[in-house]
C-alpha cells in the first residue's frame, strides 16, 4: 500500500497532490495511518498495528480502514487499495 | 554583480477584474538579478490602476487604439522614445500584438528597439478560429470549432457539435450554452463586445489547467510552468492558483513550443479530460496574467524574454516548484486629481 509518487504530506497530516494542485486535511488518526503507509506497512500490518494500540476489534478496523483507503482512491492518492 | 540598465516599455497595465499581464511582468522585470529596468508603461485608459503605481512604473504614456492604425501607433512610440531611449517593448494586450509584431522590423532598424515575438505567420496559426489545425500540425488534441459570423449558422453547427457548447469571442470572452437559445444569446453579447467572428467550439468536460511559457523562436522551450485556478471569478479568472508537477502537461507544452517554434512568452489552456486527456483550449500569444507565479517557482519569465529580446541565448531552466500558489488582492490607491489631469489631458503621467 503506497501513497503514488509526489504526494506531499506535512507533519500536521496536510496532503499535497502536486499533479491535480488538491489538498486535504486528515485527522490524528488518518496521519497515522498514512506514516504507517509511508514507512511501507501493508495493510495487514496497519490493522496489526491499530487495533494494538486502540483496543479495537480487528474487523472494525479492517471496514474503516477499507472505506479511508477509498476515500485516498478516489482522490487520486493511491493507486489500488489492496 | 553589476545590474545592466535597460529602459523596457510595457503595456497591459489594467490590473483590474480582469487583469492584463502587464504588471505582473513589470514586478518580474523589477526583481530581475541581471537587469535595473526603467519601465515605461503604455495605456490605452487613463484608469488603468498600472498608471499609478509609481514604486513599478516609473513614466507612463497612452498611446492609441489598435483601432487608430499602425501609423499613429509608430508616431506615438517615436516620440515616447525620443523621451525615453526605450531598448525593448513588451506589449501584452492580444488585440495590439498584430500592430507590434508589424512595426517589429521597423522599431529594431530605425529605433533600435527590441521586442520578442513570434512572426506573423506563427502568430495567426494559433489563432482560435484555426486552432483545430494548429492542434493537428502540433501534435495536440483540440476541441473540434467553427468560426461563424451570424446567428443563422448556430443551428447547424450545434447539429454537428452538440450541446452544450463554448460560444468564444474572437480575442476575449467564452461562455457555455446549453441550448441553441443561449447561443444566440451569447452570440449577440460577446459580438457586439469583441466583434465577429464568433468561434463555436466543443465542449470537453474536465479539470481546466493553464501553462505559462517562453519559447526562443528557433524549437526551444525557455520554460514552462503549469496552473490549476483554485478561485475562478464570475469573469472566469484566476484569483487564486497553484503550480502543478505535470510531466505530460511540460511534455505537450515542449511539443508545441519546437513545433511551432514560438517566440515569447505564451500561455495555453487546456481541458484534462476524466480520462486524463488533454485538449488544448487556447493559445494566448503573450504572457498570462498569473506570469508572476512562474518567478515564485523559480523560473522567471520576463526576465529571459529581456534577455533574448537583446540577443542573448537563454538556457533552458531546468525545473520549477510545484504547490506554490498566488493570491491575488484587490488594493485601492488614492490618486491625486492633479496626476488624473495629467494622464487624461497630456497623455504622459
Amino acid at each position: 500500500m503506497q501513497l503514488n509518487k509526489n504526494i506531499a504530506v506535512s507533519e500536521n497530516g496536510f496532503i499535497f497532490n502536486p499533479v491535480s494542485g488538491d489538498s486535504f486535511s486528515t485527522n490524528p488518526i488518518g496521519q497515522e495511518i498514512i506514516n504507517l503507509m509511508k514507512e511501507q506497512k501493508d495493510r495487514k500490518e496497519i490493522v496489526k498495528i491499530l487495533a494494538e494500540k486502540y483496543a479495537t476489534e480487528e474487523a472494525i478496523l479492517e471496514k474503516d480502514l477499507a472505506d479511508f483507503f477509498q476515500m485516498l482512491l478516489s482522490y487520486q492518492l493511491i493507486n489500488s487499495h489492496d | 554583480m553589476t545590474k545592466r540598465k535597460v529602459t523596457v516599455a510595457v503595456s497591459g497595465l489594467n490590473n483590474i477584474d480582469s487583469p492584463g499581464p502587464g504588471i505582473p511582468v513589470i514586478r518580474a522585470l523589477k526583481e530581475s538579478g541581471a537587469f535595473e529596468v526603467r519601465i515605461i508603461g503604455l495605456s490605452y485608459e487613463t484608469l488603468e490602476p498600472g498608471l499609478y503605481m509609481h514604486d513599478l512604473v516609473d513614466k507612463s504614456y497612452s498611446i492609441p487604439l489598435p483601432s487608430s492604425g499602425m501609423d499613429s501607433l509608430l508616431q506615438r512610440l517615436e516620440y515616447i522614445h525620443s523621451k525615453e531611449k526605450l531598448d525593448v517593448i513588451i506589449p501584452n494586450f492580444d488585440a495590439e500584438l498584430h500592430s507590434f509584431i508589424k512595426l517589429g522590423p521597423i522599431l529594431k532598424s530605425t529605433y533600435n528597439i527590441a521586442t520578442f515575438m513570434p512572426d506573423l505567420e506563427t502568430f495567426e496559426s494559433r489563432h482560435k478560429s484555426v486552432l483545430y489545425e494548429f492542434g493537428v500540425q502540433n501534435e495536440v488534441k483540440v476541441p473540434v470549432a467553427k468560426m461563424i459570423y451570424s446567428p443563422s449558422e448556430i443551428h447547424q453547427v450545434g447539429l454537428e457539435l452538440g450541446y452544450p457548447l463554448v460560444v468564444k469571442g474572437k480575442y476575449y470572452d467564452a461562455s457555455i450554452a446549453a441550448t441553441p437559445e443561449q447561443a444566440v444569446n451569447y452570440f449577440h453579447k460577446i459580438a457586439n463586445k469583441w466583434g465577429l467572428p464568433i468561434i463555436l467550439q466543443e465542449f470537453v468536460s474536465g479539470n481546466e489547467v493553464n501553462v505559462t511559457a517562453i519559447g526562443d523562436g528557433e524549437g526551444n522551450c525557455i520554460g514552462a510552468v503549469p496552473m490549476r485556478k483554485l478561485y475562478i471569478t464570475d469573469k472566469g479568472k484566476a484569483w487564486a492558483g497553484i503550480s502543478l508537477l505535470d510531466e505530460e502537461l511540460i511534455k505537450i507544452t515542449n511539443r508545441v513550443i519546437a513545433n511551432s517554434k514560438w517566440r515569447g512568452g505564451c500561455e495555453l489552456e487546456f481541458i484534462k479530460s476524466q480520462k486524463g486527456e488533454y485538449y488544448l483550449l487556447e493559445m494566448n500569444p503573450r504572457f498570462p496574467a498569473w506570469v508572476y507565479l512562474a518567478v515564485g517557482c523559480g523560473q522567471n519569465h520576463p526576465e529571459a524574454l529581456v534577455k533574448m529580446a537583446l540577443g542573448e541565448k537563454v538556457a533552458p531552466f531546468p525545473t520549477y516548484e510545484s504547490g506554490k500558489l498566488f493570491v491575488r488582492y484587490s488594493f485601492d490607491q488614492i490618486v491625486s486629481l492633479a496626476e488624473f489631469e495629467k494622464i487624461s489631458t497630456l497623455g504622459e503621467l
